[in-house]
């Protein structure tokens, strides 16, 4: 899923400090998972917004804060706050950049305040309280190959033909030894699985097409090219 | 073994065992260091490399001393090239622009991280590998194409070499990847410092199905600071306990020339082991700023102990 940091509360606060109305959202989706961007975030950000106001002497804040069930989907989107945003002039999002933005797009008059960070597509590991990236969504997944470890995301240089030389005793030269190399964990799993052979394969250049930003996908059907 | 287009692989080809040493351009606009040190390397190796941007320190493109050290100093370069701070692109610009230049040798590198560099905010490139750059010099040189098979008037003629890590643990990835990029086209190895016979050994072994010449990569200690700093920081290597030994006492000795003159016998005692005993194609002599020790190493390696 995608995972996402609360941005400083200051940063909030400052980008907040011209409106005396405001529409908190938080998104069911990603977000509202990993306890960054859910119902209780928006309501809990909403004390704060209210305890700085007074705090600083300011006048009354009219405040209101629920959550949606998607915020990147835009029918989800526009119809679940017609109604609500209308007597807003912003409105501060708890979803990620794609929610924020379909968001500005759907509300072309309000102004949108991000609160979090977008951080990047990962894995949550609930005992260590950790979130891991695991995919840069690279458009061109070679997982089969690599045993179910992807050396795009994980290895610091995206290496197809790694380790480099920078691995030592199976860590990384980036991150100070306390990362995992990539491509050691890789060359492990294939040699459990007796599968040497995918490790040693020769891997060409990769078509950086395939990444270029933005990227679309859909409407109408395109041929797909055979993949040599 | 491809065909010589180097003085250093003519002589790797004819048996001969061979040295090579290594200069630094660093964060100048003055080329003169790079070339005295070319100069005092002269007629004790057959070939010096020339380090990009080495451990990601932003420094003096690799090319332009590569190209002076041959028409200044008289001494073939082995051109660093690493895919870190190059897109394929630019790595294609610069190997046409070495062609053009009489660089004979490129020493193929991914290269280390951005972030263990001095410019650590810097965008990491890495578009092509190690691998995938010897893939497309292969392309460049056998075919006269570039990866997109567009074709090169007058195509570049280079030897490649690639660097391997004799103390890489575990070994097995590290043996296999040079595997992948030998059965690419590689012309040579060169090997990041050994200070262990026995690890040089465990290596060489483990590499001799390649069938590539590997020059051993020695770097004598120019100092205790830098020995402490080996020992303590650089992942892998094994740095024997006699040796450590050796280089303390020496500095108690007698200070920095007697680091010299232990150093001078150190490795040229290890040289004639490793010449007696394995059947390396030579000695990669990494000695940065400390050239003059090189020459004095060599000539004592060939006395008879």
């Amino acid at each position: 899923m995608i995972i996402a940091q609360q941005k400083p509360l200051k940063e909030i606060f400052e980008m907040a400090k011209n409106f005396k109305r405001l529409l908190i959202v938080g998104c069911d989706g990603c977000t509202s998972i990993i306890q960054v961007g859910g119902e209780k975030q928006a309501q809990v950000l909403k004390s704060l917004l209210e305890m700085e106001r007074r705090l600083k002497g300011k006048k009354k804040l009219t405040i209101e804060a629920s959550s949606i069930l998607r915020q990147c989907d835009r029918d989800i989107a526009s119809t679940s706050l017609r109604s609500s945003v209308k007597d807003y002039p912003a409105v501060i999002s708890l979803a990620c950049g794609v929610g924020v933005q379909t968001l500005a797009e759907q509300f072309p008059d309000k102004i949108i305040i991000p609160a979090v960070d977008t951080k990047f597509i990962g894995m949550h590991d609930t005992e260590a309280g950790k979130f891991y990236e695991m995919c840069r969504a690279c458009g061109d997944c070679i997982l089969f190959e690599t045993g179910g470890i992807c050396p795009i995301t994980r290895c610091a240089k995206s290496l197809l033909n790694g380790p480099c030389g920078g691995q030592a005793k199976g860590k990384c030269e980036v991150g100070e030894g306390k990362n995992d190399c990539a491509w050691i964990l890789i060359y492990n799993r294939l040699k459990e699985r007796n599968k040497l052979d995918l490790f040693t394969k020769f891997r060409l250049p990769r078509d950086y097409r395939v990444s270029e930003h933005p990227r679309e996908l859909g409407g109408e059907p395109e041929e797909k090219e055979e993949k040599a | 073994m491809g065909e010589a287009y180097s003085e250093l692989m003519r002589q790797i080809k004819s048996g001969k065992f061979v040295f090579t040493g290594e200069l630094e351009p660093v964060k100048t606009t003055n080329l003169h260091e790079v070339i005295e040190g070319a100069k005092i390397l002269k007629g004790h190796v057959v070939a010096a490399n020339i380090t990009d941007n080495p451990t990601a320190f932003g420094y003096m493109n690799a090319l332009v001393p590569s190209y002076m050290i041959q028409k200044e100093a008289g001494v073939e370069a082995v051109y660093q090239m690493t895919t870190r701070d190059r897109n394929r692109l630019a790595l294609i610009s610069d190997v046409l622009a070495a062609g053009a230049l009489g660089i004979k040798n490129i020493l193929a590198l991914t290269g280390d991280h951005t972030t263990v560099g001095d410019t650590p905010q810097a965008k990491p490139v890495f578009d092509l590998d190690s691998a995938t750059f010897v893939y497309m010099l292969r392309k460049m040189m056998d075919e006269g194409v570039d990866l997109n098979n567009n074709e090169i008037e007058n195509p570049p003629k280079f030897n490649i070499g690639i660097a391997a890590a004799p103390n890489a643990d575990p070994l097995e990835p590290e043996i296999l990847k040079i595997e992948r990029k030998v059965k690419i086209g590689v012309d040579f190895i060169q090997t990041q410092c050994v200070y262990s016979i026995e690890q040089a050994k465990n290596f060489l072994d483990a590499a001799s199905h390649l069938k590539t010449p590997i020059l051993l990569g020695l770097a004598p200690f120019k100092s205790l600071g830098m020995m402490k700093w080996m020992v303590q920081y650089v992942p892998g290597v094994e740095v024997p306990e006699e040796i450590q030994n050796r280089i303390r006492k020496a500095k108690e000795r007698g200070g920095k020339e007697a680091i010299f003159e232990e150093n001078v016998e150190i490795f040229s005692q290890m040289i004639r082991e490793i010449r007696k005993t394995t059947n390396v194609a030579g000695i990669h002599m990494m000695a940065i700023g400390f050239e003059r020790i090189v020459p004095k190493i060599i000539e004592r390696s060939r006395l008879k102990s």
